[in-house]
């Protein structure tokens, strides 16, 4: 019975994973523990690090300088992971994070990406129309406020810190976590208290 | 090495029409001028890495482009910042 769920994928992944381990390029417990840490990786992660952004102006300086040491931090393991970059909206400058090539995308802090981010669609109009598209999002830009559209085409991935918005002073790190969502730290949308 | 603030010119190459390759550079880019805003370090070359040959580390830069220098459609206040490699990058002289 166990051969009608046997699919060819399942059978080349056995037969790969038993050859890395045979030519000792990898164990068993590595392949667990990296397992665990990709189905572990979520959006909370992200808004772990905003939250202590918001709150912690020191931790704001190291996320925006280096990404990856401030995830870790935090105790995301970034081991193995491409270099993280911080783009900050600000009161003038807001961005928006886009892989126009394939997929790229700061998994470690994000997760899995959503599936409209590797649509075409979003693809070719985060550079082609970008405030067409946000403004579907519900994300109206003032016409004075620049955009950075930023594509991650090479070796960074990139993650948005959004504004903390007004009506959330005195609020803790946690309730501040809360309310940060993924299209928040991609920049189609504007997180609200 | 490219400083911040160079002019830059993306080569208007497609090696794509000559055989098998990989490109991280966007077809979009090619042709136009921008700016570099920073120097990221050096990464393995990723043409040759797809292709599990050796792979030299080449530096790698933001460079920022005006989006409405490629669409004329829409804000003038829209940036474009991605990374490029040095070796598809030209600087881009004050007289030219």
């Amino acid at each position: 019975m166990d051969k009608i769920l046997e699919t060819d994928g399942e059978r080349l992944l056995v037969a790969v994973r038993n050859l890395l381990e045979a030519k000792g390029l990898v164990t068993t417990a590595e392949i667990t523990e990296r397992r665990a840490i990709t189905d572990a990786a979520n959006p909370g992660q992200g808004a772990r690090m905003v939250a202590k952004a918001w709150t912690d102006p020191a931790y704001r300086v190291a996320m925006l300088s280096d990404g990856a040491k401030a995830a870790e931090a935090l105790g995301i393991p970034m081991r193995g992971m491409p270099p993280l970059g911080v783009l900050e909206n600000t009161a003038e400058l807001h961005n928006l994070v886009v892989c126009t090539l394939c997929s790229c995308y700061p998994r470690a802090v994000l997760g899995y990406p959503p599936f409209w981010f590797k649509s075409a669609a979003y693809r070719a109009r985060a550079v082609r129309d970008p405030r067409g598209l946000l403004a579907e999002w519900g994300t109206h830009l003032p016409e004075a406020m620049k955009l950075r559209v930023v594509d991650s085409t090479a070796d960074y991935r990139w993650m948005v810190l959004p504004m903390r918005p007004a009506g959330t002073e005195g609020w803790s790190e946690e309730k501040l976590a809360s309310i940060v969502r993924e299209g928040d730290m991609i920049g189609v949308t504007i997180p609200a208290a | 090495m490219l400083a911040p603030g160079s002019q830059v010119l993306v080569k208007n190459d497609w090696p794509e029409t000559r055989g098998p390759c990989h490109i991280r550079t966007p077809h979009y880019l090619r042709g136009h001028r921008g700016v570099v805003v920073r120097q990221f370090g050096a990464f393995p070359n990723p043409e040759d890495l797809a292709f599990a040959r050796p792979a030299a580390r080449v530096p790698l830069y933001h460079v920022a482009f005006s989006r409405q220098d490629i669409w004329p459609e829409g804000s003038d206040r829209d940036e474009l910042l991605v990374e490029i490699y040095e070796h598809w990058l030209e600087p881009v002289g004050a007289a030219s």
